[in-house]
């Protein structure tokens, strides 16, 4: 509605200005904001927070990995359901791909990558195919295929803990290079979701996706496979985290089995943080993507401003709390306008 | 007329089996399955000690299963529960090493497990937030106040007759006597739910929660109350918890919540909500606690428990949503041809 009136816009002027305004309003521009200005103060406390090479450095490789999973989670949480599985999947894919190092030590980086996104993709695979015979709430569903895999993890590991001595030297290697001072897992973090971003945005079952999310009944209705989808989107986030597992296995060269435990929260809370409403239907892998950045750098930027890393959960849920009110605000006006509207002649 | 009795013979059930043949008693009858082959193949699991163990350990389990399955009943949910459980320890262990008299914090952490389901109750209800939202939300933020306030110290030395309390056994029967108190608390859910208006609302709110509204339920309110409850037996459990153990931490309770809300899916509360009783919560819960002691007797690793857990979970959805489809299918097929012959006597009678 407001989209065609904005396109109708008589001189091309006023469709710029209004559509600065629009970008400006963005929840996208909003979370970007407010990275700049958490970054800019810390770095005002203490400048070696981005003016060193390990302070750089760290600034964006932490994001990597919450990244992946927030892309992936978005999908499942725009299609109106919930994935909480994905920090058990992405713990396992990351011993499983340990494993693998050990059993064929000269295993290629890119093969590694490759299966770990397979494995995870395997494992969403079981999620959505439950919820697709089920037909319950993926809540459910992956709340149990969350004990499931854990267990399984800590099962198959024991005690023992894969090493760096145990994972091909070529891998750790590519988990910590940089190119032109950008560390390699931001950057392949950064071109999946351009990828997923331009799939949801662009082709024709990624919209989809965002129809089952708005209204599943209409969108049966209308004859969309809306199961299928729906599968589709639980393999998405299973793909990602096991993506997410194999960038943990290069980045941190030790696998325990407690690998990814919590990062189900970390990853939920970035996707609607920036603007993933658990409603569905609505969203961007961008916003998804930036509450994800956001939220690593708040992890690392509160030990520099003197408040204890404990801390951080309590802040995670208080932007959680502020975002889902926001969009509620934000629709509530939105719903009067549109009514507003419709009234006049 | 004498076909709609013809009808009601054919459809309805004799009473026998509609109180037999529930998803809540096939869960009881699991339950008891499991007592019986454990009691008699594991050595040691129907020794006193065991019971004692295992109805302490599952106490907190109990209480927030109760509240839980009213909320899952109206069609929410609440996973803020183990946050609330760490938070309620820590602030009891802040409050009591400031000097506050022990009797006075836990009055304070109960009024502040009240509030923190009210603040999740008027985000649900007033602003109009899906409570999944909200109690993410609130999950990390009660979390991240609880690791936050304590940081990485405990507290200990609470006052012995509470921590006594807690462990006193029954004569030599075993039983714990906090389950006095669950006890209690069950017959006032029980009443609450099945006796008065206020909790046959709730089973209407989850069914359709328009016509509820338009019958007369207050929906608002008792969603907000449903929260308060949740919010308030987690802070029981978690003065339980600390009590029990002696110290006060910030991260007891963690993953609490994934065990309640296992529990009471298992005990038969639907996720689509409007179905649903306590007992068969209650027997979720001890199954998944016998289950546990079971395997743990026999030396199997807790790793292991968890994932009969999940299995135990995902297995009742699909197995009651297999039992759905299939009996909606059988229905189809005996509608059919029953509707015709309903059909044919009726212009003859006349």
């Amino acid at each position: 509605m407001t989209a065609t009136q904005t396109t109708a816009a008589p001189t091309s002027a006023a469709s710029a200005g209004s559509r600065l305004m629009q970008l400006l309003r963005r929840r996208e521009t909003s979370i970007l904001v407010a990275i700049v200005a958490m970054v800019v103060v810390t770095t005002a406390v203490r400048p070696t927070f981005v003016f060193s090479g390990d302070g750089w450095r760290s600034l964006l490789l932490n994001p990597a990995i919450y990244i992946v999973l927030a892309v992936g989670v978005a999908f499942v949480i725009i299609s109106r359901s919930v994935d909480l599985s994905v920090g058990s999947t992405m713990g396992l894919t990351a011993f499983a791909i340990g494993s693998l190092y050990i059993a064929w030590p000269q295993m290629p980086t890119v093969v590694a990558f490759v299966a770990g996104t397979l494995f995870g993709g395997l494992l969403g695979l079981v999620n959505g195919g439950l919820v697709a015979v089920a037909k319950v709430p993926g809540m459910v569903i992956t709340l149990g295929t969350m004990y499931i895999f854990r267990g399984i993890n800590i099962l198959w590991a024991g005690t023992t803990r894969i090493n760096a001595s145990q994972m091909g030297p070529d891998f750790l290697a590519f988990g910590n290079s940089q190119v032109v001072g950008i560390p390699a897992l931001t950057i392949l973090a950064v071109i999946v979701a351009i990828i997923a971003g331009w799939y949801l945005h662009n082709t024709r079952s990624g919209r989809e996706l965002y129809a089952i999310g708005s209204a599943p009944e209409a969108a049966e209705l209308y004859g969309l496979a809306v199961s299928r989808r729906a599968l589709m989107s639980f393999v998405v986030s299973g793909a990602m985290a096991g993506l997410a597992g194999v960038m943990f296995a290069a980045r941190y060269g030790t696998i325990a089995s407690n690998a990814g435990t919590g990062y189900e929260l970390q990853a939920i809370g970035a996707a609607v943080i920036g603007g993933v409403a658990i409603t569905g239907g609505v969203g961007t892998v961008a916003g998804a993507a930036f509450g994800a950045f956001l939220l690593a750098t708040i992890n690392s930027a509160l030990p520099v401003l003197g408040i204890d890393s404990l801390w951080q959960r309590a802040v995670v849920g208080a932007l959680i709390l502020a975002a889902i009110i926001l969009d509620r605000v934000l629709a509530v006006r939105q719903k009067r306008r549109l009514i507003a509207e419709r009234m006049e002649p | 007329m004498t076909a709609t009795t013809v009808g009601y013979r054919e459809y309805g059930r004799p009473r026998w089996q509609r109180i037999l043949l529930t998803r809540e008693m096939a869960i009881v009858g699991l339950l008891l399955l499991t007592l019986l082959v454990a009691g008699l193949a594991i050595p040691y699991f129907a020794d006193r000690l065991t019971v004692y163990n295992l109805l302490r350990d599952m106490f907190a389990t109990l209480i927030i299963a109760l509240p839980m399955a009213l909320v899952m009943i109206t069609g929410d949910i609440d996973i803020s529960v183990g946050s609330m459980v760490g938070l309620s320890c820590s602030v009891l262990g802040l409050l009591f090493s400031m000097g506050v008299p022990f009797e006075l914090s836990m009055v304070l952490v109960l009024l502040m497990g009240a509030a923190g389901g009210l603040l999740n109750g008027a985000l649900v209800a007033k602003i109009g937030l899906p409570a999944l939202a909200v109690t993410i939300g609130t999950m990390a933020l009660f979390r991240g106040i609880a690791v936050g306030l304590l940081g990485t110290s405990t507290v200990t030395g609470f006052p012995q007759g509470w921590t006594d309390l807690t462990k006193y056994e029954i004569g030599y029967t075993g039983i714990p006597f906090i389950i006095v108190v669950f006890l209690v608390l069950f017959a006032v859910f029980v009443y609450l739910l099945n006796f008065t208006p206020f909790g046959r609302g709730i089973y209407a709110l989850g069914l359709n929660s328009e016509a509820a509204v338009f019958s007369g339920v207050n929906r608002d309110r008792t969603r907000i109350i449903l929260f308060v409850l949740a919010g308030t037996m987690s802070a029981l459990g978690g003065i339980y918890w600390t009590l029990l153990r002696g110290t006060a931490r910030g991260d007891i309770g963690d993953g609490l919540e994934l065990q309640v809300i296992a529990a009471v899916v298992l005990g038969g509360v639907s996720v689509f909500g409007g179905i649903g009783a306590l007992y068969g919560v209650v027997a979720g819960v001890l199954l998944i606690g016998a289950l546990s002691s079971a395997l743990r007797l026999v030396g199997v690793t807790a790793e292991v428990i968890k994932i009969i857990t999940g299995v135990l979970l995902i297995g009742s959805v699909v197995a009651a949503s297999m039992i759905t489809s299939f009996q909606n299918r059988r229905k189809k097929v005996t509608a059919a041809p029953s509707q015709t012959s309903v059909a044919e006597p009726a212009p003859s009678g006349e």
